[in-house]
């Protein structure tokens, strides 16, 4: 069956021979417009005037357009009105577009917005977050606040007491391909637009907008990306608007894409956090009670950090039971970048405060910092867990506990029916060889003067389905043709995560064909409307079962027919093998889709899914917003120079829980390239910014990335052998998300590795760079 | 800027045509020439998608001038497989998952073709060095290393085959 075959890629042959398209690689007409922003050169003020004769007058320039040339400017964001595609007289960021530059070559629009002039008048910027909690900058009236049971008075009662703070920089998404949208006018006013996008229906909805046409007016199409991380969610809104715009208003093709320079300019980044935490725990390190207080700074406009604020909010408890525990939230407006998606989407930076607590604790006590968090984990779901059927119909999250054990709730109330980190951290410390390494580390170090070791083991649990409920819902498209080939179209989006591959994997599967007959086609609006954001790891999980759906709707009208003509039951009728069986008989596929064809049974079908038994008051912090758990473990071992700062990671293990996977070749693909990015975002990824607002990594020069010569030697990757409880596809779990924070224990493993040189806890701040890791040994 | 006649080979194909003596081979090759596997990331060198070979040298193409490519030979993703037949290389970056969104799959091939041309033999180390200038946002590089040392100890056995 092709469902849980380690498949390559759909279009791995496309790409090693250079012949996979992106929206820049699609060969455009003559005609085509070439678009750029000039941007602004202050990070807050109000725009006193334009200079821009030296850019109008460069040869090639076709117009340049201000705030003056929209009556109503058209918005980008998307959830808050309130990002205008140019500024209108007031500048929120540096970097802000300003004026749109039309010409007839790239190189031309982009010479031509560097040639023009904003003057401003500026004013003292909103930069921290101090300065955003003096000005009370902010969006919502306050900060939101969850409590679980009375933190306070478990606070008080509690026999040990600590508190810290951990700041945690933001992560610039690096997508290898930027920010790229390309748009052609149609006839009767309508528009085509390709877009670098995980989100089409966006892109419709805000050229729709645009352009005040019905978004029926609207096609976009989205073939692939050249990685989005959460970068092109919200972030490609400005180009695919000002594309159309400008296809709309000339009457010709018009395309963008942003340099380098200027994506990291514009675009948003993962939110920077500083978490603050008052503990209360007892002498064999169980936590009792924990009050958090997270910042974030949000940027400029609101675009999805209320919910990126909440999902931190959503995993301050990660895998730990904890009796008590108070979470306040504020989301801070300031003249940056507006900081948006980024894998983990919040969950990263909450997940990072509760493991700093755990380190914490276990330093205070002197015990291992494994031991302190297994004794701190909620409680293993009971049954046999390994080799549980792949299609139950039922849900088996809600497996009863036996008499007497109460189901432990998160703080958020949701019951955690699937936990399996018992047993999962339990075998990757047997073979990680955890303990043996942690006494060599210890011996190491004793031996060693300058170069210190470190191991750090995180688990992860992470919590799948979007909390913006509705979003939890997906369609799709599927054709069968007369000659037996099938195209199958859905609302997901691939950027390289093994997406198309998968949900092709569940149609040949559900047809019980190969995988050669799914032809898979770019997601097109056109097809199947009104989809949700790939994001949220939900991909496979909604796009497969909606894709599911519509194959056993064409699969069931082929078995009635030939159930009739056989005299027997539909539900007899077997489909496997290239071949279908029915009553002793049997016949290829194709000559049973011809049968069907001339006996005019409907071979096109459209699937339909929504996440069940979800629902969620994100106000009140209560209800189940996540249809189940995904689990997974990382060890890590590091060694680091005390006389430099420099280290490296030495080896790495990974025990990874993607239920019963549908691709374990890609799966695996996704924790490693999760787990790299992860340790990126802790160690090398710093996002500086200077005392005017301008981002001083603006380019790979001097914002770095993991390179390959930073991959650990000894890389270890496995999957946790065991389908999901809950009723998903095939019974496997989302892994898009999951792994990156896996990479939390690069970070704590430096942590470990400068605490053997110093008396106390670290208290190591993110990302450890080779410079903060030389301040906190010295320090 | 007075326009330049550049004559060049590309992919074994003979080219001439007109352009700016400071445009970048990169913009060249995707613009004027069709040729859109090389890949622009960073247009200042330091990702490595606009990878191809120049003379038998790895280059980053979007810092080669086109007056710099003025009688050059160049060979780009598009001229590892003249006969449709997938290399070796390409086989195995397919194979071993050695790509996600394959932004950076042009330009890697391109630069571990020409790493095995150097070193036929490379322990991993080597090959984590020698693609160092070569960044990729998504797999983790581990696929990709597994790639090309699959790569090299097939060729190898080839050769051995051959001798
Ligand atoms: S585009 Fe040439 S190195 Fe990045
Ligand atoms: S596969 Fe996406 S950058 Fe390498």
């Amino acid at each position: 069956m092709s469902v849980g075959a380690p498949l390559p890629q759909d279009a791995a042959e496309l790409h090693v021979r250079g012949s996979a398209r992106y929206v820049d690689d699609i060969p455009v007409p003559p005609d085509c417009l070439h678009l750029a922003f000039g941007l602004a050169p202050v990070a807050a003020g109000r725009i006193t005037g334009l200079d821009l004769a030296a850019a109008r007058a460069l040869p090639g320039v076709r117009a340049i357009w201000t705030a003056e040339d929209f009556p109503e400017m058209p918005d980008c964001s998307s959830s808050n009105a309130d990002e205008p595609l140019l500024a209108t007289g007031d500048i929120h960021y540096l970097g802000q577009p300003v004026f749109l530059v039309v010409a007839d070559s790239h190189l031309t629009a982009r010479r031509a917005a560097r040639l023009g002039k904003v003057h401003v008048e500026e004013r003292k910027p909103i930069l921290t977050i101090e300065e955003a909690l003096a000005a009370d900058s902010r969006f919502e009236d306050g900060p939101r606040i969850w409590e679980f049971n009375d933190t306070a008075a478990a606070l008080a009662a509690a026999p040990h007491r600590l508190s810290g703070r951990i700041e945690i920089g933001g992560q610039e998404h690096f997508y290898l391909e930027g920010q790229a949208a390309l748009a052609l006018p149609q006839e009767d006013g309508q528009m085509l637009v390709h877009s670098s996008t995980q989100h089409p229906t966006e892109i419709q909805h805000k050229v729709a907008h645009a352009l005040h046409v019905p978004m029926s007016a609207v096609r976009v199409e989205t073939r692939r990306m050249g990685g989005g991380f959460g970068g092109k969610e919200s972030q490609g809104n400005p180009l695919a608007i000002a594309c159309a715009l400008t296809a709309s208003r000339l009457g010709r093709p018009a395309k963008m894409r942003y340099d380098r320079d200027d994506d990291m300019q514009i675009t948003g980044k993962r939110h920077d956090f500083r978490i603050a935490y008052e503990v209360g725990h007892d002498a064999e390190g169980r936590v009792l009670a924990v009050d958090f207080t997270q910042w974030t700074r949000c940027g400029w406009s609101m675009d999805l950090s209320l919910p990126v604020a909440d999902r931190a909010m959503l995993h301050a408890d990660n895998a730990y039971a904890i009796p008590a525990m108070r979470i306040e939230s504020h989301r801070l407006r300031t003249n940056t970048q507006s900081a948006t998606a980024f894998r983990g989407f919040g969950g990263p930076q909450g997940l990072l405060g509760i493991e700093r607590v755990m380190d914490h604790v276990a330093a205070e006590l002197g015990l291992d910092p494994l031991e302190v968090r297994q004794r701190n984990f909620y409680a293993e779901a009971p049954g046999e867990a390994v080799g549980l059927p792949r299609t139950p119909s039922e849900d088996i999250s809600e497996v009863k506990r036996g008499a007497g054990t109460e189901v432990q709730v998160t703080p958020y109330h949701q019951p955690v029916t699937d936990f399996i980190l018992h047993g999962l951290v339990g075998q990757l410390v047997e073979t990680s060889d955890y303990h043996a390494r942690r006494r060599a580390v210890a011996e190491w170090n004793a031996a060693n003067p300058v170069l210190k070791k470190g191991l750090a083991l995180t688990p992860v649990k992470f919590g799948i389905s979007f909390t913006l409920t509705h979003l939890n819902q997906a369609g799709a498209l599927v054709h069968v043709y007369q000659d037996g080939s099938i195209l199958m179209n859905h609302g997901g989006t691939e950027m390289g995560q093994g997406l198309f591959q998968k949900v092709a994997q569940v149609a040949a599967a559900r047809f019980g064909v190969s995988i050669d007959r799914v032809r898979i086609t770019a997601t097109d609006t056109g097809k199947v409307p009104n989809t949700s954001a790939t994001a949220a790891s939900s991909g496979s999980d909604l796009n497969g079962m909606a894709v599911q759906a519509a194959c056993d709707q064409i699969r069931d009208r082929i078995a009635v027919l030939l159930a009739e003509r056989h005299q027997a039951r539909p539900e007899d009728v077997v489909f496997a093998d290239d071949r279908v069986r029915v009553g002793g008989d049997e016949m290829s596929f194709e000559d049973a889709v011809a049968l069907a064809y001339e006996n005019r049974v409907s071979l096109s079908a459209s699937g339909f899914y929504k996440t069940p038994e979800i629902e969620w008051d994100r106000i009140a912090g209560r209800g189940r917003p996540f249809y189940y758990f995904a689990y997974g473990a990382a060890v890590t071992e590091v060694v680091l120079d005390t006389l430099t700062g420099e280290n490296r990671i030495l080896r790495a293990d990974i025990l990874h829980d993607c239920g019963a996977s549908l691709n374990p070749a890609l799966d695996i693909g996704q924790i490693e390239g999760g787990y790299v990015q992860g340790a990126g975002w802790l160690t090398t990824e710093e996002l500086v910014w200077d005392g005017s607002g301008r981002l001083r990594t603006h380019a790979p020069s001097t914002y770095k990335i993991p390179a390959c010569s930073d991959r650990p030697p000894v890389f270890n990757v496995a999957l946790w052998k065991c389908a999901n409880r809950a009723a998903t596809v095939y019974r496997s779990k989302a892994v898009g998300e999951p792994p990156l924070m896996l990479g939390v224990s690069a970070f704590l493993a430096l942590s470990d590795a400068v605490a053997s040189v110093r008396g106390d806890y670290p208290s190591l701040d993110a990302p450890a760079t080779a410079e903060r890791l030389l301040m906190a040994i010295n320090r | 800027m007075s326009k330049m006649h550049l004559k060049l080979t590309v992919n074994g194909q003979a080219e001439e045509l007109r352009v700016e003596p400071r445009e970048l081979l990169i913009h060249v090759l995707r613009e004027k020439l069709n040729i859109t596997g090389p890949h622009i990331g960073c247009e200042t060198s330091h990702c490595g998608a606009c990878t191809v070979e120049m003379n038998g040298k790895s280059v980053k193409s979007c810092t080669v001038f086109a007056a710099q490519a003025d009688g050059a030979e160049v060979t780009t993703i598009e001229g590892l497989s003249p006969l449709g037949e997938m290399n070796v290389l390409q086989n195995a970056f397919r194979e071993h998952h050695g790509l996600q969104c394959g932004f950076c799959t042009p330009g890697m091939i391109t630069r571990a073709h020409r790493l095995l041309q150097e070193n036929p033999t490379p322990t991993a180390e080597e090959v984590r060095f020698g693609m160092a200038g070569n960044l990729c946002r998504c797999t983790g590089y581990q696929n990709i290393v597994k790639a090309i040392l699959a790569a090299a100890s097939e060729m190898n056995a080839a050769k051995e085959a051959a001798e």
